[in-house]
């Protein structure tokens, strides 16, 4: 039941604030507060090659980068140090399974965690 | 080893990169003519993945072209074309045929190409391609599936030093270092100062990682102007582009200018050579490269 509902709830309320799509892994705590599923290349890493001069998208010329704002909210807002330290962690390729699921739920059973057996990062070796 | 790794890691030398033309009719002898060009002067050349989101010869056949002719490819990937399975098959594709360098690229958009009505795929973005070419020279597949012996790939990747946000840019160029790129080429920049920056960020937080900043050989001010105003990234100050378009002989001025950022850029921290592109086969590669103080490879 409440598997069924809660990405009812979460859409409703996520989707007017950051223009949710319901990856299901949610990584805004350590996006600034902006969807990285809202940038038309999808990328969760960092901004793509193409920002224009302005600041804005290269697909999409009269919106601002994602990743601009991403990182501008980074330094300025007054979010928790371990949020801001998460910034420029690599982040996994997205899990497709979890397209629609709630990432409330994926992140209380830790489901969004899991990453393919070969998976593994350098970070904070180098 | 590959070339590129052999003279990055294990000398001191000037590094020339160049892209390879697209390829589409002709065959070979397309193929000898081009690598005829190259082959005195750079060490590897980019195999394009379907450059500008228009559809080529593939990234791989191209490489292996190249390879055949004498040149040594630096295959690019792009994520805009190919999900995650169709870029580990790429990269097996190229570590068969003893292809080592790959690099790794979000790619431009499908609206920047001829097919705008095209799927866009990004099932992973640059940096995540960049860590499983890295996942893969360790014996193993993304899901964990054994190869053995595992490829020995000296991976890459690109970055671009004047796009905002600009002090993120560093940060992003470490990331890709993590990852697992030993060395950046970069997008073409004509703000000198930009560049300066960007290198000297990136210097002081990855030492080990080496950059190839991007020159390109222009006739006159018209691809100059071409660039500012459609390629989403590039950017090309008035003043600069006033220089050459108001010059007499506008493909002298704008030869000397090609020049001037050339230099620049080879006395920047963590810069260890030039990557080289020309609109339409500019015939000035030779006298650049001469006044490069280089000299044909044998």
């Amino acid at each position: 039941m409440l598997k069924k509902l809660l990405p009812f709830v979460e859409h409703a309320i996520k989707k007017p604030v950051w223009d949710c799509r319901m990856c299901g892994q949610c990584v805004l705590h350590s996006t600034g507060m902006t969807c990285p599923m809202t940038c038309p290349k999808t990328l969760r890493n960092g901004p793509c090659g193409g920002v224009r001069e302005n600041g804005n998208c290269e697909v999409i010329p009269d919106m601002q980068c994602v990743w601009l704002k991403a990182y501008d909210r980074k330094v300025f807002l007054p979010l928790p140090t371990v949020w801001k330290e998460h910034f420029n962690e690599l982040r996994p390729p997205v899990d497709m399974r979890l397209q629609g699921s709630s990432s409330w739920i994926n992140l209380v059973t830790k489901r969004d965690q899991q990453t393919p057996a070969g998976w593994s990062t350098n970070d904070g070796e180098h | 080893m590959s070339l590129m790794r052999e003279k990055l890691e294990n000398s001191n030398d000037t590094v020339f990169t160049a892209e390879f033309p697209s390829l589409d009719g002709g065959g070979m002898a397309k193929v000898e003519k081009n690598a005829a060009r190259l082959a005195p002067w750079f060490v590897g050349v980019n195999a394009t993945d379907n450059p500008a989101a228009h559809a080529h010869a593939s990234n791989t056949a191209s490489a292996i072209a190249m390879k055949m002719h004498g040149i040594e490819p630096i295959m690019q990937i792009v994520c805009r074309d190919k999900n995650r399975l169709a870029i580990q098959a790429d990269m097996m594709g190229a570590a068969l045929h003893g292809i080592e360098n790959i690099s790794l690229l979000t790619g431009d958009d499908v609206t920047a190409g001829d097919e705008p009505e095209s799927r866009r795929v990004f099932d992973l973005d640059s940096t995540q391609a960049i860590n499983i070419a890295r996942i893969m020279t360790t014996g193993q597949y993304l899901s964990g599936r054994k190869i053995n012996p595992a490829p020995d790939f000296y991976i890459s990747a690109v970055e671009n030093p004047a796009a905002p946000p600009f002090d993120y840019r560093i940060e992003r160029a470490l990331k890709k270092y993590r990852a697992g790129a030993k060395y950046l080429q970069l997008q073409i920049c004509y703000h000198p100062d930009r560049l300066e920056k960007f290198c000297a960020g990136v210097a002081k937080i990855a030492p080990d990682l080496k950059l190839i900043p991007t020159i390109v050989l222009v006739k006159s001010a018209k691809p100059m102007s071409f660039m500012n105003e459609k390629v989403p990234g590039i950017d090309i100050p008035q003043e600069t582009l006033n220089r050459v378009s108001a010059a007499a002989d506008q493909a002298e001025e704008a030869y000397k200018l090609t020049v001037e950022l050339a230099k620049h850029a080879m006395t920047l921290p963590a810069v260890r050579g030039l990557h080289v592109t020309d609109f339409r086969h500019d015939d000035s590669l030779d006298r650049f490269m001469y006044d490069l103080g280089q000299k044909p490879r044998n």
